[in-house]
């Protein structure tokens, strides 16, 4: 199964996550993570882990959390995802982590 | 001069006087240099070609005139009212630098010459009879700015791009299309099967071309019905939301309903209209339906070049691309500035601010002769198509960024391995090009060797870049924007 962004591409190193995450704090978007066990391409609300990270301002606040979250739900795909408040919406998503 | 067609000269002096006096008479408000226009008036640009012997400010009054409130002759019921408030008004004449022949006039119309809402009117009048009159031997509009007062009486986009992409769930890169090939011959069933394979190769969003409606090889109720069935198999097994337009273009508004319907009732996302074939006022009924039952619309603008590809008469398509986003499209059709389709480079990314962005600045070098603020209206999805392929993409992504549709046609159809690799080999091309430049690399340095790169995982990636090696599009540009000065 496909998970949109990045998806055809082979599993991103976390050094390429890391890229994505400077990419998104580079914008001035908030890096945002959320988790879900189950793959339904029409749920449009997966679990947040914590709120969004809206003070975030280095790669690893936001890499720390990112293992937290996989550390706490081995079985669940995670995502990041990036909030745009001018454009209000999410600018940036795709999974990190497959389970 | 300017008195060409003037049979006499008749001063107004509070009593009727029958006769024909110059458009730009000093008190009858068309020529009037140095006015400076409201905040609520429309604004036109045109470029006018005089007949010979005919005056710049006489013919620019002439066109302010006769696309407002004046005629050929004085008529006495023009003394019932004040002419001052209802006059097309020539505030500003300007060259064209390197042709004596043309000259740019701007032109201010009070808000009260509008019916709110209304397309149809707007057109009427602004590009009216006045395109057929003999004192001009061409005219074009190039740019409009419609004032936010105005602005606001229309809906504007269904939903807009940001609505777009939360209703898909596609995030960060620009979506993929492809129009489904042969356009015309293929049987429902066969149909269905084209849209399933090219997305579940990877695409998001597939496109029935603009000539296919309702013909005996293929009745719209079967097409629609087999390709949602293509639509919702490719979803189920790729786990992504998928689309296909379904255009209901049809010969009566009814009809186009009717078909609407039944896209909803298949839970279609999306549905599709020829909007300038069908004309403003079935597109703006069509676009209000959209808006009412949660149905993004897909605008094809088969009929512009006909307006839009003189470079001295007619209307520019920057100017029917607003009036798209005006009366309300989710996605419309502009250039590729890469591919087979003409568009000047500068002019098409002009044309894809004035679709997305909320706020526009006037720039010449562009061909944007105006400031234009969109109120909070909704940007559409630019879309780029025709003549395009992998090759392309990095360059594509350097020029549109995320917000644009990419619809690879013949570059996903005419893949080697059929559709399915076609659309891969797109996918991978364009995740890898994004990611790429997410991580702060040169996508016109480094395009080939990102795409090269990719190619090594996807054996897809690397069938299409063979396959469209040496294929490009470098014809001259027959609409060109001219230097600034």
């Amino acid at each position: 199964m496909r998970t949109e962004t990045f998806s055809y591409l082979p599993q991103l190193t976390t050094e390429q996550i890391k890229k994505q995450v400077a990419y998104i704090l580079k914008n001035g978007w908030i890096p945002g993570i959320e988790f879900s066990r189950e793959l339904d391409p029409y749920n449009s609300f997966w679990s947040y882990w914590k709120l969004p990270f809206f003070n975030a301002e280095r790669v690893d606040e936001v890499m720390q959390e990112l293992d937290a979250c996989r550390e706490a739900n081995p079985d669940a795909y995670i995502r990041l995802t990036g909030y745009d408040n001018i454009k209000q919406g999410q600018v940036l998503s795709f999974v990190a982590y497959r389970p | 001069m300017g008195k060409v067609n003037h049979a006499n000269n008749v001063k107004n002096s509070g009593s009727f006087a029958a006769g024909v006096r110059d458009y730009s008479e000093e008190g009858r408000h068309y020529y009037s240099p140095g006015y400076t226009p409201g905040e609520e008036e429309v604004l036109a640009a045109f470029r006018i070609t005089p007949q010979p012997g005919v005056s710049r400010e006489e013919a620019a009054a002439a066109v302010a005139a006769e696309s407002s409130s004046g005629t050929w002759t004085t008529v006495w019921s023009d003394l019932l009212t004040d002419q001052a408030r209802y006059a097309g008004r020539t505030y500003r004449i300007e060259p064209v630098p390197g042709n004596e022949d043309q000259f740019i006039a701007y032109i201010a119309y009070p808000l009260d010459l509008f019916e709110e809402g209304s397309m149809a009117n707007l057109m009427s009048s602004i590009v009216g009879n006045v395109f057929g009159f003999k004192a001009v031997r061409a005219l074009r509009l190039e740019d409009l700015r419609i004032p936010g007062v105005l602005l606001k009486t229309f809906q504007g986009p269904p939903h807009g791009i940001q609505v777009e992409r939360d209703r898909l769930n596609k995030y960060g890169r620009p979506l993929l299309g492809a129009t489904m090939k042969p356009k015309l011959g293929l049987s429902a069933k066969n149909y269905g099967r084209v849209v399933y394979e090219a997305l579940r190769g990877g695409l998001d969003l597939t496109k029935d071309d603009e000539n296919i409606t309702s013909q005996p090889f293929m009745r719209w109720y079967d097409r629609f019905s087999f390709v949602m069935e293509g639509v919702k198999k490719a979803e189920a097994e790729t786990g992504e939301r998928k689309g296909h337009y379904l255009n209901v273009t049809a010969g009566d508004m009814e009809e186009m309903y009717r078909r609407a319907e039944l896209a909803k009732k298949l839970e279609s996302p999306i549905i599709m209209v020829d909007y300038l074939t069908v004309g403003f006022t079935a597109f703006t009924s069509l676009s209000k339906w959209c808006r009412e039952n949660g149905m993004l619309l897909h605008i094809h603008r088969a009929m512009h070049a006909v307006m839009d590809r003189q470079p001295n008469h007619g209307i520019h398509w920057r100017v029917l691309a607003k009036w798209c986003r005006v009366v309300g499209g989710d996605h419309v059709h502009n250039g590729t500035v890469v591919g087979k389709l003409e568009g000047d480079r500068a002019s098409t990314i002009g044309i894809n601010d004035l679709l997305r962005e909320d706020s526009i600045k006037a720039d010449k070098s562009r061909g944007i002769y105006f400031d234009q603020d969109w109120h909070a209206m909704p940007g559409m999805f630019p879309v780029a198509s025709g003549g395009i392929h992998v090759w392309h993409i990095p360059e594509l992504l350097h020029i549109f960024g995320d917000d644009v549709i990419l619809q690879f046609g013949g570059g996903t159809l005419g893949h080697p391995w059929g559709s399915a690799a076609g659309a891969t080999a797109n996918r991978v091309a364009l995740e890898a090009s994004v990611l790429a430049r997410n991580e702060g690399r040169d996508l016109l340095a480094e395009g080939s060797e990102i795409l090269k790169e990719a190619a090594r995982f996807s054996p897809e990636l690397k069938k299409a870049l063979e396959t469209w090696q040496d294929i490009r599009f470098d014809f001259d540009t027959v609409d060109k924007l001219e230097p600034v000065q």
